[in-house]
């Protein structure tokens, strides 16, 4: 596990950085909740009116007034986007950055297999999203219980669950591409879960883009279906975990025999 | 038993050339030095025998082991010091050097203080606010502390001071003498001629020569200046010719007869024969075949 723990030590400031401010932005949101809610009645009305708009951000179906319905929204999008960004972000610089830096004439001259290489680097790259969720997902009940509301906790944890799953799904197909990369990767990561993002207000726009929710994860972490429905959409789920483990299936094929320049 | 070996050795990329049906065999405990000019294939075929970039066709064996299918047990064996030394942004060196231990599961502690010593390494330090000299001692010492059986050095010297390169090379000799083989890449001829006692020349991808190196640099050609006025042009054997006004330079390697004849028809004022240095023997193993001559 030596390269888990340098790959560990070489992500720390970032993981910092991205975790801070998700955290921050995240219990900001959640602290201007009880100003808010007296508020909520007309600011609902006002979100439920504008339309497309409404619909891409899915509140139309969901009740600004209560903290479910502002946290699948308002915090929804923080965790999405803040996420979605750090776990591209996070993945599909692990595999190039070794070339780009000009490290990999170092790494790969020691007596290590491609594969394990391959293997710690996903590791890390997992340990790193699940630590930033965990204490995300730590921070959000702790700013709840500290606003004094009731913690909807299946809700939340659906929520949150989701947007793990919606990062690794991004972390897998990042990966599969950082194998194939040689140089610049930040523009990739960030652009991929950009697209990802945008494909879904698209899909949630308009009804004949319908199908693409099976292509982006932000599919299924439609807070509006989550809270709804009180559970994931599983059909959603599969076919992004197909992609993810298709996107480190391509890591491995390719990796394994890449020639290093 | 060939610590190197390798049989018909082809890489392409895409359709560039890279090296041609190498055949290429260090013994063990040889010091053995590759040569050539920059583009031949120098870099090519060590990437190729460190597993880096896969042979397009023909075999690399290391101690007996071919390298596509038994990498890492051949690279637990290797120490490889690359022309250029980059390393991880933030990285102390001795979090550096700990970490190559790491990755081959030994603890070189011990080794690694010697030769820090010797080379007048401060571990203490970032890599990124090393000089180039500096890193290359970083280098130096991961392909080092582990005491590898074979060292793999392209280009070891650049940026390292006249001091060190002399304690780099006395520490090379050192590891010889213990057994271990080492392939130096170099252009810096001295160095080849210095340590090594066999060669390998490379050029355009293929091996045009290999031999020891006192027989690559034997040679019957001298370098003959003549002031006066000669015509050369029906003379053979003559070549790298460096005409100025009233002087002439060339390196002759044919008939000395002809070469007595050809300036007693013209008006020879001065002629000084010489042997020519080692540098100008080696290059004509450089330029291409038909050119210079």
């Amino acid at each position: 596990m030596t390269l888990v723990r340098h790959e560990l030590r070489q992500g720390k400031t970032p993981f910092l950085i991205w975790t801070a401010s998700i955290g921050f932005l995240l219990a900001t949101c959640i602290f201007l909740f009880p100003e808010m809610k007296g508020q909520m009645d007309s600011v609902s009305d006002v979100f439920a009116s504008m339309g497309s708009f409404t619909q891409a951000f899915g509140m139309d179906r969901l009740n600004f007034g209560t903290l479910i319905g502002f946290y699948a929204v308002e915090c929804g999008n923080v965790l999405g986007l803040g996420g979605a960004f750090f776990a591209s972000l996070c993945a599909v610089g692990v595999l190039s950055k070794e070339e780009k830096d000009k490290t990999a004439e170092f790494l790969l001259t020691h007596p290590v297999s491609r594969k394990r290489i391959i293997t710690e680097k996903l590791i890390a790259v997992l340990i790193q999203i699940t630590a930033l969720n965990v204490i995300i997902y730590a921070l959000a009940i702790g700013s709840i219980a500290a606003v004094g509301e009731d913690i909807p906790w299946k809700e939340i944890s659906l929520l949150h669950l989701a947007y793990y799953l919606l990062q690794l799904e991004l972390a897998g197909i990042c990966f599969g591409i950082s194998a194939f990369l040689r140089k610049g990767s930040a523009g990739a990561g960030l652009g991929i879960a950009a697209m990802m993002y945008f494909l879904n207000l698209i899909a949630n726009i308009a009804d004949v883009a319908d199908f693409l929710k099976y292509i982006t994860p932000f599919g299924y972490c439609e807070g509006a279906d989550i809270v709804s429905n009180g559970s994931l959409d599983m059909t959603l789920v599969s076919v992004g975990a197909v992609m993810g483990i298709i996107g480190v299936l391509l890591a491995y094929l390719h990796y394994t025999k890449k020639d290093i320049h | 038993m060939h610590v190197i070996e390798t049989k018909k050795l082809t890489k392409y990329y895409g359709k560039a050339r890279g090296i041609i049906d190498l055949d290429l065999r260090v013994e063990q405990g040889e010091f053995f030095g590759f040569i050539g000019p920059n583009g031949a294939g120098k870099s090519t075929t060590i990437r190729t025998l460190l597993g880096l970039i896969s042979p397009s066709s023909g075999s690399a064996m290391l101690f007996g082991k071919d390298i596509t299918t038994e990498k890492e047990a051949i690279l637990q064996h290797i120490g490889y010091l690359p022309s250029e030394a980059l390393f991880y942004q933030g990285m102390k060196v001795k979090d550096i050097l700990k970490l190559s231990a790491d990755l081959r599961k030994r603890d070189c502690t011990a080794e690694a203080a010697l030769l820090c010593e010797r080379l007048q390494l401060d571990i203490s330090r970032k890599a990124e606010e090393l000089s180039f000299g500096n890193r290359k001692k970083v280098a130096i010492v991961c392909a080092l502390q582990h005491k590898p059986e074979l060292l793999v050095l392209d280009e070891p010297t650049g940026g390292l001071d006249p001091l060190m390169q002399k304690e780099f090379f006395e520490i090379l000799r050192e590891r010889n003498q213990e057994g271990a083989s080492i392939l130096l890449s170099s252009h810096v001829l001295s160095e080849i001629q210095r340590n090594c006692t066999r060669a390998a020349i490379i050029r355009d991808g293929r091996i045009i020569a290999c031999d020891s190196v006192d027989a690559l640099s034997r040679t019957n050609a001298k370098r003959i200046t003549v002031h006066g006025d000669v015509d050369l042009d029906s003379l053979s054997g003559v070549r790298d010719k460096k005409a100025s006004e009233a002087s002439v330079s060339f390196l002759y390697s044919g008939d000395m007869n002809s070469l007595l004849r050809t300036l007693s028809s013209g008006q020879v004022y001065d002629l000084t024969v010489t042997e020519p240095d080692l540098e100008e023997v080696f290059l004509h193993y450089y330029e291409k075949e038909g050119e210079a001559l």
